[in-house]
């Protein structure tokens, strides 16, 4: 909403530049999103001038050479290339010296040999017209303007302009005198009384035109009919304000109910009522069929949730939205039905969007005008188009409400004092309440404990509580001074939960092994599934689809993170950086079968490709990541949670077959939460990642389930560990980790903890053996063992090893 | 005999002052003090002696052992000295050569790392945290909210709908009143996590990071929500900041406010240099997050479990995570938070 400030300042004038008042409505509720300058920067050097002679160039055909009387000693030598200069016109000047509204400073010139002391002035050049066809040619009334006086005392050469970002629940403040009534709230300042009070209009049946309502979408519907009326252009000062507030003029009449939306918030249109076939309107819902050909010259197809205005021969013009081409006034027009209408707000933004055709009046009406705001605008655009278009207005009004009857609700709420201090934590005077509701139009008598308050018309929808009236007081008071406190209660107790602070640990733990944390789309592409070559039947297929998405490669939720980290990975290698380590931690989303909602479970998943640290000169060429990498931050992750944990090996479809892995809680046949292995080389290769890509990708909410709570205590201190080490050859073929078992196993409760802490493979063992070596470590929290047990204990081992692995003992 | 064994410990000092190596000081060793030295020979001797000689000669004999032994001792301990020294020398490394990497720290995610600073001010401030489903119900998302049924945040063009009453949720909101069906008053929570709008430019991504916040019990004000603001904005933005509410809109809350920062990039709008700031634009004043008491139609949604409109009362606000890190730390395009460029991850 753009508001000029010297038409604002018709009805109320405080005394601050625009910069201040834009800053106090700001700060009481109406944002000022910025203050522009409409118009040229100075007034200095524009004047009125009267054409004395104007002749042919000597050397250019569509120049004329003026002399014009500037109300100076000497008329001055002004060359003029408009067609349509003449002697005897009155004209606008611009001397040199002056500045035109681009920035530009006029010098005198000479054109084609002739010198020009100034310009005359056509209306663009000034931004307060559109005619580009000539100069602007200023009415003569008695000798006045004189030659020489200033422009600006003539036509409104300059002002500031507001442009308010109106929110939704006050369309009150779509109209200047709305801002007004509102600066005159925040300032104080005096408010004029309204253009409207004033109707030279009347009431009562009309002649000659009729107006039917029959859907209750339309609010209310009022009509007058004009006769003898002269289109033509509007006079420069009504141009002038169209242009500052942003619109274009038009012709007298449009430009009149353009005017009169622009000052009262209520949108109008006129119809020439000569194109009204059989002079009677109907309003009704869309039918099938129907079709309509709108102002801008694009047919419509309407549909039964649109509301259209028929004459006799079908659809006319679409309400609320834009006017028909069929009825539109034109240069011949003389008989005039000016409409005033309200609409429902919701249906009207459903048809602008729907057609995809938004207006000045489909913009005000689709946050809800009141009815009574009808009769407001058409008062004030019956005067107008009397006093500016030559026209009659003929006697009555055609007013017709709805089927199901228009709203009148008038409702008054109380305002406890208590509850204004209660609920802003400071007290406002009663008084002063008063004084601020009366400021905004609303009716305020006293009551025992505070005020009764009476919602005006144009506040009906937005007010309706008691709580909405200490809004209005609260912000036109100043929520900016009220006092900082804190909630006194001292309830509150703030701390995380302990699954909050364990997913903390967990990226902490990620983040310290050199990973860094990287945040993708939740959403995925449908292909995603074909890429990573999962089954038909993969549970990671079924989707929650998004039903408008914004581009197709966001067109479900993810179910695994693997996408977005691919994603990210070749981005990075695309963009020159090869060593890329990153996790991801949060929700994929999983349907649920009879349920609204999916799972959301979190998820946590990491990518390394490329080397695992950066080469240095101890380390020229440092390991690539690969499968071990990979485990090894796994290890970290689980053992930061003190979670217990296994490999299994099982495959996944994006995965190397021989590299790849589930990931089990506790021990073996554990609970399956997540897989880790290599990436399939033609997997990877269709996010262009040639080199090794290690992953993994696990539920970590199941994983944070599993921690148990407090460590206790073991003693360490009273009985000495005994550490043996021990090397078995096992064939190829027997997993590390079936050695460890078996070894587990075997050692019983006095063995406290076996690791593997070397792998050789080679000269000094068959071709399908592997030599594994464990360290062993035997304690007991009651008694340092003897030579004897511990003994007893790795016979068994050994025992142990080579009945269920095959396992020789090496020397 | 007796003037033997001085010559012999003559010859020995002597041999042990001239030992410049610890092999030649082996060697004289072995020499005066060794199995087949004439010393300890004498020594050894001495009960071959007639008795009245035993005493004077094993005496001397074992005072010269001691005496060489002892210089032994020292002359050794004074070559080692000097031969490790010697060794040390040679072990000299160009201490100018960078040293041994250690696995360089990776790091959380900017907004993440935003995140958790923002909770750890309310959790001080004695808020718990909440997540909520991002897949969303339209009851919570809007119709619970307040949002009238032809809001326009509620058309397609703006959300985004997984089914006809179910949509990614366009705020942290819904979980207001998700915690009050679970919880009676008192309530102090905040809600971090992900939202959806469709909305792509450079200062917009169609998925983004709110931290909702709701404080209600029987006498919380408008002047508490101020204070609230003031210490976290202080907290996250430094401790001469202000806060300044703005009135404004929105369905779940009355009255609603928006708040604003104190420039910390400027003094009164002019930058050091004495430029307009580009961060407040002049205004001194930066837009951070928009608040507002609980709107008592909300509370009617949850009336049953304890929320009473005419005796309970709080406020709510939520703010974007992006936003504030964006401020903070100057990133210049919002997509950068989403591209996951490492040249960028690295920077923080
Ligand atoms: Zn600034």
């Amino acid at each position: 909403m753009r508001v000029p400030l010297s038409w604002l300042h018709e009805y109320v004038k405080p005394d601050l530049d625009a910069a201040a008042l834009a800053e106090r409505l700001a700060l009481t509720g109406t944002e000022v999103e910025r203050v522009v300058h409409h118009g040229v920067l100075s007034v200095e050097g524009f004047v009125i001038g009267r054409v004395l002679s104007a002749e042919r160039h000597p050397d250019a055909d569509r120049l004329n050479v003026c002399r014009v009387d500037l109300g100076g000693a000497e008329p001055a030598q002004i060359v003029c290339g408009a067609p349509n200069v003449a002697a005897g016109q009155t004209v606008a000047v611009a001397q040199p010296g002056a500045v035109m509204p681009d920035g530009t400073r006029l010098r005198k010139a000479k054109l084609r040999g002739v010198e020009s002391a100034g310009m005359i002035l056509s209306e663009p050049e000034l931004e307060i017209g559109v005619e580009r066809a000539g100069i602007m040619v200023l009415g003569l009334d008695g000798g006045k303007p004189a030659p020489g006086t200033p422009l600006a005392d003539v036509l409104p050469l300059a002002t500031d302009v507001l442009e308010l970002e109106v929110t939704p629940n006050r369309p009150d403040c779509l109209g200047v005198y709305g801002v007004a009534r509102e600066a005159h709230a925040a300032t104080g300042a005096p408010l004029a009384p309204a253009p409207w009070s004033e109707d030279v209009g009347t009431g009562g049946p009309v002649e000659g035109a009729a107006v039917a309502v029959e859907t209750d979408r339309c609010k209310r519907f009022m009509a007058r009919v004009f006769e003898g009326v002269t289109v033509g252009p509007s006079p420069p000062w009504l141009k002038a304000r169209l242009m500052a507030a942003g619109m274009r003029p038009i012709s007298n009449v449009v430009d009149v109910t353009n005017y009169a939306m622009l000052l009262t918030g209520q949108p109008l249109h006129a119809f020439d009522l000569d194109r009204v076939a059989g002079g009677r309107l109907v309003v009704r819902d869309g039918q099938a069929g129907d079709e309509l050909e709108t102002l801008d010259g694009e047919r419509r197809r309407l549909d039964p949730e649109m509301v259209v205005i028929c004459d006799a021969d079908g659809p006319t013009s679409l309400a609320g939205v834009m006017g028909g081409a069929r009825s539109e006034v034109h240069a011949g027009t003389t008989r005039v039905l000016l409409e005033s209408a309200v609409w429902d707000g919701p249906n009207i933004q459903r048809t602008s969007t729907r057609l995809g055709l938004r207006s000045e009046a489909s913009g005000r009406y689709e946050k809800g005008l009141a009815p009574e705001q009808a009769q407001d605008a058409l008062a004030l655009a019956t005067r107008l188009l009397v006093e500016l278009c030559g026209a009659r207005v003929a006697p009555g009004t055609i007013d017709v409400d709805p089927p199901g009857g228009r709203d009148r609700t008038n409702r008054t709420i109380r305002l406890r004092d208590a509850r204004v201090s209660g609920l802003l934590g400071a007290p406002v005077a009663r008084e002063r309440s008063a004084e601020i509701l009366s400021a905004l139009g609303f009716l305020v008598d006293q009551a025992d404990d505070g005020l009764d308050v009476t919602v005006p018309a144009f506040r009906r929808n937005d007010v309706t509580r008691e709580a909405d009236l200490i809004e209005e007081v609260a912000r036109i008071d100043g929520v900016d001074k009220l006092p900082a406190t804190l909630p006194a209660s001292g309830l509150a107790v703030g701390r995380l939960t302990p699954a909050q602070r364990l997913r903390r640990r967990a990226a902490d733990t990620l983040a310290g092994a050199g990973l860094h944390e990287a945040i993708g789309w939740s959403w995925s592409a449908p292909e995603l599934a074909d890429r990573l070559r999962l089954a038909h039947d993969d549970p990671r297929r079924a989707a929650v689809v998004v039903e408008n998405p914004m581009s197709a490669d966001h067109a479900q939720m993810r179910t695994t993170l693997l996408g977005s980290l691919l994603d990210v990975a070749r981005r990075n290698v695309t963009h020159g950086t090869g060593d890329v380590a990153i996790f991801e931690a949060g929700a994929v989303y999983r349907p649920v079968a009879g349920r609204e909602l999916p799972d959301e479970p979190y998820t946590v998943g990491v990518l390394l490709t490329g080397a695992v640290r950066a080469p240095s000169w101890r380390e020229p060429a440092p390991p690539a990541a690969d499968f071990f990498a990979a485990k090894g931050v796994l290890a970290a992750l689980l053992g930061a949670l003190r979670v217990a944990w296994a490999l299994e090996p099982a495959g996944e479809p994006f995965m190397h077959p021989g590299r790849a892995a589930a990931i089990v809680l506790g021990g073996a046949d554990g609970e399956r939460i997540g897989w880790i292995g290599e990436l399939h080389p033609s997997v990877a290769a269709a996010w262009e990642l040639s080199g090794a890509v290690a992953a993994f990708e696990l539920d970590l909410d199941r994983a944070i389930e599993q921690v148990p709570g407090p460590v206790r205590y073991t003693d360490y201190t009273s009985f000495p560990e005994v550490r043996q080490d021990l090397a078995v050859v096992v064939p190829q073929a027997v997993a590390a980790a079936e050695v460890v078992a078996a070894v587990r196993a075997a050692g019983g409760p006095l063995l406290a903890r076996v690791e593997v802490f070397d792998v050789y493979r080679g000269a000094q063992v068959g071709a399908d053996e592997v030599s594994l070596a464990l360290r062993l470590a035997f304690r007991s929290p009651e008694r340092t063992l003897t030579d004897e047990e511990v003994a007893e204990r790795r016979a068994a081992i050994e025992a142990a090893l080579a009945e269920q692995v095959g396992g020789r003992i090496r020397a | 005999m007796i003037e033997r064994i001085d010559a012999l410990r003559g010859e020995g000092e002597a041999a042990i002052a001239a030992a410049a190596t610890t092999d030649a000081l082996e060697q004289a060793r072995i020499h005066y003090l060794g199995r087949r030295a004439e010393l300890p020979n004498l020594l050894r001797g001495v009960a071959q002696l007639p008795p009245e000689q035993r005493g004077a000669v094993g005496k001397a004999a074992n005072v010269a052992r001691k005496a060489l032994e002892q210089l032994i001792e020292a002359r050794g301990a004074e070559l080692a000295g000097a031969e490790l020294e010697r060794q040390l020398a040679e072990d000299r490394i160009d201490v100018t050569l960078p040293g041994a990497p250690l696995p360089p720290a990776g790091g959380l995610h900017l907004l993440n790392a935003t995140r958790r600073e923002i909770e750890d001010v309310f959790v001080g401030l004695g808020y718990t945290v909440a997540e909520g489903p991002e897949v969303e119900r339209v009851y919570y998302n809007f119709d619970a909210l307040n949002h009238d049924p032809a809001h326009p945040a509620r058309l397609r063009t703006d959300t985004f709908y997984v089914a006809d009453d179910v949509v990614l949720r366009t705020h942290t909101s819904p979980m207001q009143v998700r915690a009050m069906e679970q919880h009676p008053p008192p309530i102090f929570l905040i809600v971090p996590g992900r939202v959806y709008r469709r909305d792509s430019d450079a200062t917009h991504t169609p998925q983004f990071h709110q931290i909702e916040g709701l404080a209600v019990d029987e006498d919380i004000t408008l002047s508490d929500l101020k204070g609230t603001l003031l210490a976290f904005a202080r907290a996250i933005f430094g401790d001469e900041r202000q806060v300044r509410l703005r009135p404004h809109f929105f369905p779940f809350t009355e009255p609603s406010v928006e708040v604003d920062v104190s420039c910390f990039n400027c003094k009164d709008g002019l930058t050091r240099e004495g430029a307009r700031c580009p961060l407040c634009k002049g205004t001194g004043w930066i837009e951070i997050l928009g608040a507002g008491m609980v709107d008592p139609n909300v509370f009617g949604y949850v009336r049953e479990h304890g929320y009473d409109p005419e005796r309970i009362q709080g406020f709510a606000f939520g703010m974007g995570v992006e936003r504030i890190a964006f401020l903070k730390h100057g990133v210049s395009d919002l997509r950068l938070f989403y591209d996951n460029d490492l040249r960028f991850l690295e920077q923080f």
